[in-house]
């Protein structure tokens, strides 16, 4: 069944085109990621599923509506990108007006136990740490016993051990059997949460599947060395690019790369091998190819 | 309904844990009374009544114009505002819950003057005349309030400040609300009946005196609320929050 669906949508912002034809799926109980670099037209995507914008053109549903009815939001728990809580009410407060919208809410204190919030429940919302707000923000997702939560980011800022716990909370939500659609612009979080990613960029879907097939094709490795010649034809290479007298090579298996650099006894010295950043891994998915 | 009450109830609370905030709308309405009536009007009982019916009007205005235009303004730039309109709820509630806020406010800021009246003016009301002006006070307070949010919806917090600044003294001076009645400049005895605040403040004139209101200033209300009400629901819905391009 599916709970939430873009249709061949598109959204600008003026002459930029966030959203560019996207087409994209959620099923019930499945956890899906988008991933992309800053600008890619994740939040846009989002907003566009959550109700937030209208779509410039195609269409997106929500547990069966137009997620601008308010009906459509019913089981639909959201958390926002950027942590804007209102500053003067107290952190209990901000729970029970969220949960005052919904039939059947989680008890506040149960809410703010399970995020670890329980101590700072009688806190303005404007006097937590970066960490407890950003917490707060994910709760407030999951106060109304929703069936899908839509997460914008919702570990940016934590600290390692804030952000596991936090995956666990969403891991558990899961298994309840809940969906999570979640964007983040950080591999590790999607390997950790999601069964499926679509990764976004320029406001296009690039690649939509599970994520193991995902991680091996933008989980690449930039190899730097200092090369007089360097031969044409090497495998595993998805871009290159010479800078101060050194050659960066993008490779999806550095070993392989490695391992034919010294068969071909090519003069290299300083090597350095280290994992590429996401951004880097996008544009050599963008650049390279199509097929 | 009771998301309507609950929505009024945490813009309060959000509103009044800045005591400055709840002073700032206070503070006007209050001083203008202090410096225009009271050194004026405050000896003679018609003059005086009518000045503060007057200032009532101009604290209804400023009050509204104020905390829609740009407080609506200020709450669309946080990110709180985008999230709320994730949650299952429509614009009715929100928008209700939001007036009733205003109007606990507004009466709030009216306290000082009335106060300030009933000390230092002979400024009198019959009870029927009180009813009358209650009355006449919610009716005042509608076009005001569209107008507020037409602003707020429309412009970012900054131009939504400016305008607000730019516009209300106008409202006030133009409408005839800083002279008494037919006591007025001869141009703003022209252009006031077309302003609403004329229509505003000769409704509250009537309430409280022996007044007979312009049927030209009372028309021009009803169509300025009718306009703003149009301008309103227009401005919100096509808001999706701040812009940047």
């Amino acid at each position: 069944m599916t709970i939430a669906e873009a249709i061949d949508v598109s959204r600008s912002y003026g002459a930029v085109r966030a959203v560019d034809r996207v087409s994209m799926r959620v099923e019930a109980g499945d956890t899906v990621a988008l991933l992309g670099p800053n600008g890619a037209g994740k939040t846009t995507l989002i907003n566009l599923l959550t109700g937030i914008r209208r779509p410039g053109s195609g269409r997106v549903t929500m547990c069966g509506g137009d997620p601008r009815d308010p009906r459509s939001r019913r089981w639909l728990g959201v958390t926002p990108q950027e942590t804007g809580l209102p500053e003067t009410l107290r952190v209990r407060e901000v729970v029970a007006f969220v949960a005052a919208h919904f039939p059947d809410p989680v008890p506040t204190g149960e809410l703010l136990d399970r995020f670890g919030l329980g101590d700072v429940a009688g806190r303005q919302a404007g006097g937590l740490s970066g960490g407890q707000k950003r917490r707060l923000a994910v709760a407030l997702a999951f106060v109304g016993r929703p069936r899908i939560v839509v997460l914008d980011e919702p570990t940016t800022g934590l600290d390692v051990q804030a952000r596991r716990s936090l995956w666990d909370g969403i891991r558990a939500f899961h298994d309840e059997g809940g969906t999570v659609l979640l964007s983040s612009h950080n591999l590790e979080e999607a390997e950790a949460l999601a069964r499926r990613v679509v990764v976004l960029g320029g406001g296009r879907v690039l690649t939509d599947d599970v994520v193991g097939t995902v991680r091996d094709m933008i989980g690449t490795r930039r190899v730097s060395l200092t090369v007089a010649d360097l031969p044409g034809d090497l495998p595993t290479v998805v871009s290159r690019e010479r800078v101060d007298g050194r050659t960066h090579l993008l490779t999806t298996d550095a070993d392989a790369l490695v391992r034919v650099l010294v068969q071909r006894r090519v003069g290299f010295t300083d090597l350095e091998v280290r994992p590429a950043s996401l951004e880097e891994a996008f544009l050599a998915l963008t650049n390279a190819p199509a097929g | 309904m009771s998301l309507t009450l609950v929505h009024a109830r945490y813009q309060l609370l959000e509103t009044l844990r800045i005591p400055i905030a709840v002073i700032g709308t206070t503070f006007f309405p209050a001083v203008s009374m202090l410096f225009f009536v009271v050194p004026f009007a405050g000896d003679d009982p018609v003059s005086a009544t009518y000045a503060t019916a007057s200032m009532v009007t101009f604290a209804v205005m400023i009050s509204n114009l104020f905390q829609y235009g740009v407080g609506v303004s200020e709450d669309r730039a946080r990110p709180w505002d985008p999230y709320m309109r994730t949650l299952p709820v429509g614009p009715g509630p929100r928008l209700a819950g939001r007036t009733i806020a205003g109007l606990a406010m507004m009466v709030l800021s009216l306290l000082p003057v009335l106060l300030i009246a009933a000390l230092f003016t002979t400024a009198t009301v019959s009870p029927a005349g009180l009813v009358a002006a209650l009355g006449a006070l919610l009716v005042v307070a509608v076009p005001f309030t569209l107008m507020g949010m037409t602003i707020g919806y429309a412009l970012p917090s900054k131009a939504a400040l400016a305008v607000t600044q730019i516009i209300f003294l106008p409202l006030a001076f133009g409408g005839g609300l800083l002279s008494a009645p037919g006591d007025a400049p001869r141009f703003v005895e022209i252009v006031a009946p077309f302003l609403p605040t004329r229509g505003a403040v000769e409704l509250m004139w009537t309430a409280v005196g022996d007044f007979r209101p312009d049927p030209t200033a009372l028309v021009s209300l009803g169509v300025w609320t009718v306009t703003l009400g149009a301008l309103a629901a227009w401005t919100y819905r096509r808001d999706e929050g701040r812009r940047f391009s």
